[in-house]
């Protein structure tokens, strides 16, 4: 990884990757989501809503894995003082925030029809509220820390660090409390290939969570750019500045 | 389901959201991409 500490290093590998990764990310989740509309079946027990399951589980995956993401750059960036590490995890705070909140919205949407409520405070979607209202927290420490001067934000790092307490708890919050929400479908029962869900289903969600993760790993790659790039000319004025002020 | 629920019309909103607000991400993550690379490279010819 500190192969990737030079930031010209870094910026050549980003600016090869954005765009296919945004062009890639886009298609495939254009079709996923057209064929999850238009042409994948009604369920049993759900009927049409089921179909929502596409947007609200890879925004649900990414809204936890975004939070992950966080929690180990803040780690790189604590203990190995690795120089990118920071940028890394204020970019990707804010999709991450955004997933969360469409995971919340798109359940909320949901619920309606499935429970016959737009809310219910359960242990899944309290902790899915709170990693949202996490995100909101770090991003303002963040801002914070970078409008104050001190670029290396340690305790938006530490928060970082702090708040991945939560991950685990919306994780499990369907087995240690009584939920209207369904237990995990996914997981080790995947892997021995014995999944509950049946394989139209199984294999759209996975491809509508590649789609959204391509979109994800460009747009962090795209703010990531953002932020070294505002970065490189601050720091470019501000030089300017003191040789006008020497001259 | 007990009520007599248009169900395709939460379907729709719940995909007009992610579909609207992914876009929306991507645009704006771009667009101020595009910005602060364009300001960089003002900054290098001053």
């Amino acid at each position: 990884m500190h192969g990737y500490a030079n930031p010209a290093r870094f910026l050549r590998l980003a600016r090869l990757l954005t765009a296919p990764l945004l062009v890639a990310g886009a298609l495939l989740t254009a079709a996923v989501l057209f064929w999850g509309l238009t042409r994948a079946p009604a369920e049993q027990l759900q009927g049409e809503t089921v179909r929502i399951l596409f947007i609200h589980v890879p925004a649900a995956w990414l809204g936890m894995g975004g939070w992950s993401m966080i929690a180990l750059a803040s780690l790189s960036e604590l203990v190995w003082r690795h120089p990118l590490a920071g940028i890394a995890a204020r970019a990707v705070a804010v999709p991450g925030a955004f997933f969360a909140l469409l995971c919340l919205a798109t359940g909320s949407i949901w619920g309606r029809p499935a429970w016959g409520a737009w809310w219910v405070w359960d242990g899944r979607l309290t902790s899915m509220l709170v990693l949202f209202f996490l995100y909101c927290a770090y991003i303002a420490l963040a801002d914070a820390a970078e409008r104050s001067g001190q670029g290396n934000g340690r305790i938006a790092a530490i928060f970082g660090l702090v708040g991945a307490v939560n991950i685990p708890i919306i994780h499990y919050s369907v087995i240690w409390w009584q939920s209207l929400h369904q237990p995990p479908s996914l997981g080790a029962s995947m892997l021995s290939g014995n999944s509950p869900m049946a394989a139209p289903f199984l294999l759209g969600l996975l491809a509508s969570t590649l789609g959204f993760s391509l979109l994800f790993g460009g747009v962090v790659l795209a703010r990531m750019r953002t932020i070294l790039a505002n970065q490189q000319a601050e720091a470019r004025l501000r030089r300017r500045a003191m040789e006008l002020a020497d001259a | 389901m007990h009520e007599n629920l248009n169900q395709l019309a939460y379907v729709y909103a719940a995909y007009a959201l992610g579909v609207g607000g992914t876009l929306a991400l991507v645009l704006q993550s771009v667009a101020a991409m595009r910005r602060a690379e364009a300001r960089r490279e003002r900054s290098r010819e001053q």
